[in-house]
């Protein structure tokens, strides 16, 4: 299975696209190859499975590995393992279902469907790479389509959200970088060589000294995509002022690359900094989950509760991180992909809304349940999930990460607390998700204009079905995801367990 | 034929029929979702009859005592190799007991629905969240894993918060689902932390072997759980009143009980189902089912008995002077679980030391409740059931609409009667027997609860005899239904809602699919209280003997009698002795009726305080500081680089003068500086 | 010739030289700036002239240097001349002022 095939499908779809004239070719196009991109991560996950099952404990499957630049040791080295699969299955679906919702875009279709393939060859890239070298250069990849979805097709504020989040993204790959160069110019890969390879660096012994400089860039630089607080205001600005299916992107995938960069890269790598940290880093994770679930509760535009929301979801996967055992960390995986769906179905829904209203604000909304009962069941899903009732995916990553946090050994009252705090959010998540769907979709309607309002048409409803299909699967036969992701865990946990006693 | 073949369906055949309902029934069934509902729910029914008697007969007892088996378990969630999250069936007496009266309540719900929302737009929608709730009731009570049992609560919780805002084109109902949501949301914090804890330190999430790890003196876990402490009170005291603290909740004990009046805004028949017999004993399952480790840990029993009790007697009070006849009978329910909790709360437990024919000893208590569960279902839903019918022909819920009513509605009329009967505790009806074996076990463990209880069943008596003769007496049959017949200086009940939709207008009693579960309820209010309760339920499923003291029993009958005749005198016929007695009681009237200000006290703290102390700070710090931080270096740099700018002024002549700086620095450092 | 000490020579092409200077930054005619330019080149040439014959009077390398010099001169001054008429084509002056456009 040729994992490079995961990058070219898109990338050769996105050249395709250029030379093509008029909407309709460029959105069938897309639509072709994002659904073979479906296709083919399931068939990964079937020849992972099958190759677990016959018995290859190896850490990472499927590799390839190319001499890219070889005086600066940097290959193009690819691997899956549990985690990485998880992540290019949500890819998968949020892009395809970003296509659908997309249909309609009438400005310039043939470069923003081009941006959005662009965007998934980055996001692809990211998750199989085993290089760091190569894994930065995925991340960048990702960064500047961003800017030009969101200054372009955007709405509000777009000029300004659009700057803010490429130049805050922009110091996040930087503080990486520096952290990366670190890490790179203290491995010893014998003779005084050094190398980006990522599987050989975990099996070196980096200098604690050089770890406890380094580890902050690379977290803080991670954290910043991943919305660590302080870090995180890139993230209302810039999901409300994005397209519909540039804010599912963005909240469903490239706030995950944050947390799979701290996973990977500065946890994986840096073990012993990661534990000393860590408290740091529950602590700031603690403050965002609560922090901006309060936040949220303040809000009146749909679109700034979700990315709201999102940084307090994006708040339990930093703080499964931080609590390094591994139920923590396998809730904070399956945290990415839960979030992920879960975001991708609100922003879906909102930008239906938004698309048949033009207005975001709730004091405008109202009683959409009686003319628009699929968008307003959509929303409704997403709302039940983000607040984590049971049957949905989001309480089963929120419990694992609860019970990862309360067996976190030390039985110090610390983290009990911390995760106690965590707990709290449910009950202000309620709170808001209950207030917009109380305000927006029941109640009377708001004015008479929006009785003539029409219902979801064939690619939002198959867009909303394959998200749902995929929050439900993981909601009510959750082991097939633990399963997965969990021989991927212990890996790391066992590095760092080692290292700590 | 065992268990596992057939014990899985009762609760999944409602789950397929929600999915085929909620998927299909709006463009496909709609009037035939109904039917549908109603078969499913009574294959359900069939196959609870047919468990409890294959578990308490065929099965029966093993070494003298009832065993619980669990016929099914998958792992859905592993955490590591102790802690996972099992979905399993488990059957033991109580589990049993609640299948059945789960699917009967629902059944009849399903049926009465047939008749009453006739015509409604959203019927099989209605019907399709009717079957949600009674998966996720089915699966709350089989569940073997305490996770489970919180996955299938928070279900319950959406359930009910579906339905409750079922109307949801208007504000109040909206509000009321959201309350409802929120309030019983916060409940279940305190409950998933002491999951937590409980889990944590018993070391295993599986209900049976977590109660035998915490109950037997010489386990490590009961060692470690029992000497740690917080705060100077001990972990397992922490564990288990979080735990109680979830109970209370969604049982609406004080002061977590202001959803539940609230939760009227639903249609009656949901009423009847989920805030009267099924939902809201939700809480006094759950400490059924950790009974064992509740009973000993004495504080969080005391716990248990004080909110009980003080839930019993306060709601009691408040029913008192409530005017909408929904809301009276939701007091009502809160005041019966009180009664439930508390029995739990002053109950032995067997074991090997228990005299067999000490009732108490061996659990009186616990068994009462449980009996008192299951009367109460009876009577409740029949009592709700029937205020239906009446909000059906009145279409009003207000007391000072109706009266006289008895000729127009005979059928709902008597069963109302056996139902208030029941709920006074006069014999021979249900809820003379349920009640009797709770005070005794008061009596004998708590004599300052069962005073509390014997005082609330008197007002007990008086408030529903009150509700039943405004309805159903009060005033010449044939005069109008315009005067009211309340106190005139309480203002008009803000409570008060004209209830919903229904377009088919009735002036008979309603069709033979309303009437039928009315008779069945109440033939089963006449019969079901001289079931041997005790033989079959106790707290070690050891059955044991408890008799009837005559002696005992003639106190509470005759506080009960007392009630009723003040009710009689008062509301029987048109007077203003009401009135008189309300203004004579002044301003312990007024607090009544304002349910004692504790709504405002919770709006008080909710807006005043969390809005603006918590959330209005949060969401503007986010705003100027945090964010205002990373302007503010964007600010930052743009101001530096327009200071630094005028370096490139255009001018060729400036140019020339800083090369030839530079190369008069460059020659002194080279000259002078570089060694 | 020897009796005049070096440094009175070196003097005047010194002082040439930041007259030369001085006419170059602050001057606002384009001419003017180039005659401040011949100034600094010849003051160049002085020195020139003056080193090979004090210090070295076998050899002539400085007066080829100052031959080169002159003949560049030259040169320049007829492209600078070529420049400025280009401009005062465009601005219609020949103040130096004037051609900012390479402000920011």
């Amino acid at each position: 299975m040729n994992l490079s095939l995961l990058i070219l499908l898109p990338l050769l779809t996105a050249v395709a696209i250029i030379p093509l004239k008029g909407a309709k070719p460029v959105r069938v196009i897309s639509l072709i190859s994002s659904s073979l991109q479906l296709l083919l991560a399931f068939a990964l996950l079937y020849f992972y499975w099958d190759e677990r099952s016959a018995g290859n404990t190896a850490t990472m499957l499927f590799e390839s590995n190319y001499a890219w630049y070889a005086s600066l040791h940097i290959n193009y080295h690819v691997g899956v393992d549990g985690i990485s699969i998880a992540m290019i299955l949500l890819t998968s679906f949020v892009v395809l279902a970003g296509v659908l919702v997309s249909w309609n875009v009438e400005k310039l279709s043939k470069e923003f469907f081009f941006l959005l393939l662009f965007l998934s060859v980055g996001a692809y890239g990211f998750f199989i790479s085993l290089d760091l070298f190569t894994l930065f250069f995925f991340l960048e990849v990702a960064v500047i389509p961003k800017f030009l979805l969101i200054g372009i097709w955007g709405s509000g504020k777009k000029e300004y959200s659009a700057m803010k989040l490429a130049l805050m993204l922009m110091a996040g790959s930087a503080l990486v970088f520096v952290g990366l160069i670190g890490l790179y110019l203290n491995t010893n890969a014998g003779n005084g060589q050094h190398t980006f390879d990522i599987l050989q660096i975990a099996q070196m012994n980096i200098p604690l000294s050089a770890q406890k400089f380094f580890f902050p860039f690379a977290f803080a630089g991670f954290g910043i995509f991943g919305a660590l607080f302080p870090f995180h205001t890139w993230v209302p600005d810039g999901h409300s002022s994005a397209p519909t299916a540039a804010s599912m992107f963005l909240a469903g995938i490239s706030m995950k690359l944050g947390g799979y960069g701290c996973l990977r890269m500065a946890t994986f790598l840096m073990p012993e900094a990661a534990h000393q940290y860590s408290w740091i880093i529950i602590v700031l994770a603690s403050i965002a989950i609560l922090y901006g679930a309060f936040a949220t509760m303040m809000q009146t535009d749909l679109k700034y509760i979700n990315a709201y929301s999102s940084v307090s979801h994006c708040g339990f996967v930093l703080l499964g991180i931080g609590m390094l055992t591994k139920t923590a960390i396998t809730g904070a995986v399956m945290q990415m992909v839960s979030h992920g769906l879960m975001t991708a179905l609100f922003f879906a829904g909102i930008g239906m809304i938004y698309d048949r209203t033009h207005t975001r604000q709730l004091s405008q909304l109202g009683g959409l349940l009686k003319v628009m009962p699929f968008i307003s069941t959509v929303f409704v899903i997403a709302g039940l999930c983000s607040l984590g009732l049971p049957g949905f995916s989001g309480f089963v990553a929120e419990v694992t990460v609860f019970m990862g946090g309360w067996s976190h050994e030390g039985a110090d009252n610390f983290y009990r607390i911390v995760t106690i705090i965590a707990c709290a959010s449910i009950v202000v998540t309620a709170v808001y998700i209950l207030r917009a769907v109380g305000k927006a979709i029941m109640g009377p309607l708001a004015s008479n204009d929006h009785s003539l309002l029409t219902d979801a048409k064939w690619n939002e409803r198959w867009a909303a079905a394959l998200l749902i299909i995929g929050i439900v699967a993981i909601g009510i036969a959750p082991f097939w995801l633990n399963d997965l992701v969990t021989p991927a865990t212990e890996t790391i946990v066992n590095k760092i367990s080692a290292i700590v006693k | 034929m065992n268990y596992s073949s057939y014990i899985a369906l009762i609760p999944l055949l409602p789950l397929a029929s929600f999915a085929v309902l909620g998927l299909f029934g709006k463009k496909y069934f709609k009037n035939l979702s109904g039917i549908i509902g109603c078969l499913v729910l009574l294959t359900s029914t069939l196959l609870s009859l047919y468990a409890a008697y294959h578990y308490f007969f065929v099965d029966g007892k093993i070494n003298g005592s009832y065993q619980t088996l669990i016929p099914l378990k998958y792992t859905w969630l592993s955490f590591s190799d102790s802690l996972s999250i099992d979905m399993g069936i488990i059957l033991d007496p109580i589990s049993v007991m609640m299948l059945v009266v789960v699917t009967f309540v629902s059944l009849m719900v399903h049926i009465f629905s047939l008749g009453y929302m006739k015509g409604e737009e959203r019927f099989g929608t209605y019907y399709s969240f009717l079957s949600l709730f009674t998966f996720s009731m089915l699966g709350l009570v089989v569940a073997s894993n305490i996770f489970q049992i919180y996955i299938f609560w928070e279900l319950v919780g959406v359930s009910s918060y579906l339905l409750i805002g079922f109307y949801y084109d208007r504000p109040s109902a909206v509000a009321a689902s959201k309350k409802a949501f929120i309030v019983t949301r916060f409940a279940d914090l305190g409950f998933l932390v002491g999951i937590l804890i409980l889990g944590f330190q018993s070391e295993t999430l599986d209900f049976n072997t977590l109660i035998q790890r915490l109950t037997d003196i010489h386990s490590p876990q009961l060692l470690a759980i029992a000497s740690t402490s917080f705060l100077g009170i001990s972990l397992l005291t922490w564990a288990l009143t979080l735990v109680f603290i979830g109970g209370a909740g969604k049982s609406a004990m004080f002061p977590l009980h202001i959803w539940l009046p609230d939760a009227m805004e639903g249609p009656t028949p949901v009423s009847a189902l989920i805030h009267a017999a099924t939902m809201v004993v939700a809480g006094v399952y759950l400490v059924a089912r950790l009974f064992p480790v509740f009973h000993i840990n004495e504080a969080s029993l005391h716990v248990v008995t004080w909110v009980g009790a003080v839930s019993a007697f306060l709601a009691a009070v408040i029913a008192c002077t409530q005017t909408d006849i929904k809301r009276v009978l939701a007091y009502s329910t809160m005041s019966q679980i009180g009664y439930m909790m508390f029995a739990l709360g002053v109950s032995g437990y067997g074991g090997e030391n228990a005299r067999l024919t000490d009732a108490v000893g061996q659990g009186l208590g616990y068994t009462a409740s449980m009996f008192h569960l299951f009367t109460h279902a009876f009577f409740k839903s029949l009592l709700f059931l029937c205020a239906g019918a009446v909000i059906h022909i009145v279409h009003s819920n207000d007391m000072k609409d109706m009266g006289g009513l008895r000729k127009l509605m005979p059928i709902t009329s008597i069963a109302f009667l056996i139902a208030c009967l029941a709920i006074a505790g006069i014999p021979p009806f249900a809820g003379f027997f349920s009640k009797e074996e709770i005070l005794m076990a008061a009596w004998q463990n708590h004599p300052a609860i069962y005073y509390i209880g014997l005082i609330t069943s008197g007002i007990t008596a008086f408030y529903m005899f009150r509700l039943y003769f405004s309805i159903f007496w009060n005033r010449t049959p044939d005069s109008q239904l315009t005067t009211p017949l309340a106190a005139d200086r309480v203002p008009p009940s803000a409570l008060a809602v004209g209830q919903g939709l229904p377009k088919a207008q009735h002036h008979s009693e309603g069709t033979l699919s309303m009437k039928l579960p009315l008779v069945i309820l109440a033939i089963g209010t006449l019969l079901v209280g001289f079931i041997p309760f005790s033989k079959f339920i106790s707290p070690d499923g050891k059955p044991f003997v408890s008799e009837m003291h005559l002696t005992f029993s003639i106190v509470p009958v005759a506080i009960a009698t007392i009630g009723i005749f003040i009710a009689y005198r008062l509301y029987f016929r048109r007077s203003d002795r009401p009135e008189k007695l309300a203004a004579a009681l002044g301003g312990l009237y007024n607090a009544a009726y304002r349910k004692f200000y504790i709504d405002e006290i919770y709006l008080f703290i909710t807006k005043k305080i969390i809005f603006n102390l918590v959330g209005k700070p949060a969401a503007w710090i986010d705003r100027n500081i945090v964010d205002g931080t990373m302007n503010g270096i964007a600010w930052t740099t743009g101001r530096i680089s327009v200071l630094i700018k005028g370096v490139q002024s255009g001018r060729v002549q400036s140019y020339a003068l800083y090369f030839f700086g530079g190369i008069v620095v460059l020659i002194i450092v080279f000259l002078y500086l570089w060694k | 010739m020897s009796d005049v000490p070096i440094s009175h020579i070196l003097f005047v092409s010194t002082a040439l030289f930041f007259i030369g200077m001085y006419g170059l930054f602050t001057r606002r005619n384009m001419i003017t700036m180039l005659m401040a330019i011949e100034l600094i080149l010849n003051s160049v040439n002085i020195n020139f002239v003056v080193f090979n014959k004090y210090l070295y009077p076998e050899n002539l390398d400085g007066i080829f240097f100052t031959i080169f010099i002159i003949t560049i001169a030259a040169a320049e001054a007829a492209v600078a001349i070529a420049i400025i008429i280009n401009l005062y084509r465009s601005h219609r002056s020949i103040d130096v002022e004037n051609a900012g456009e390479m402000k920011w």
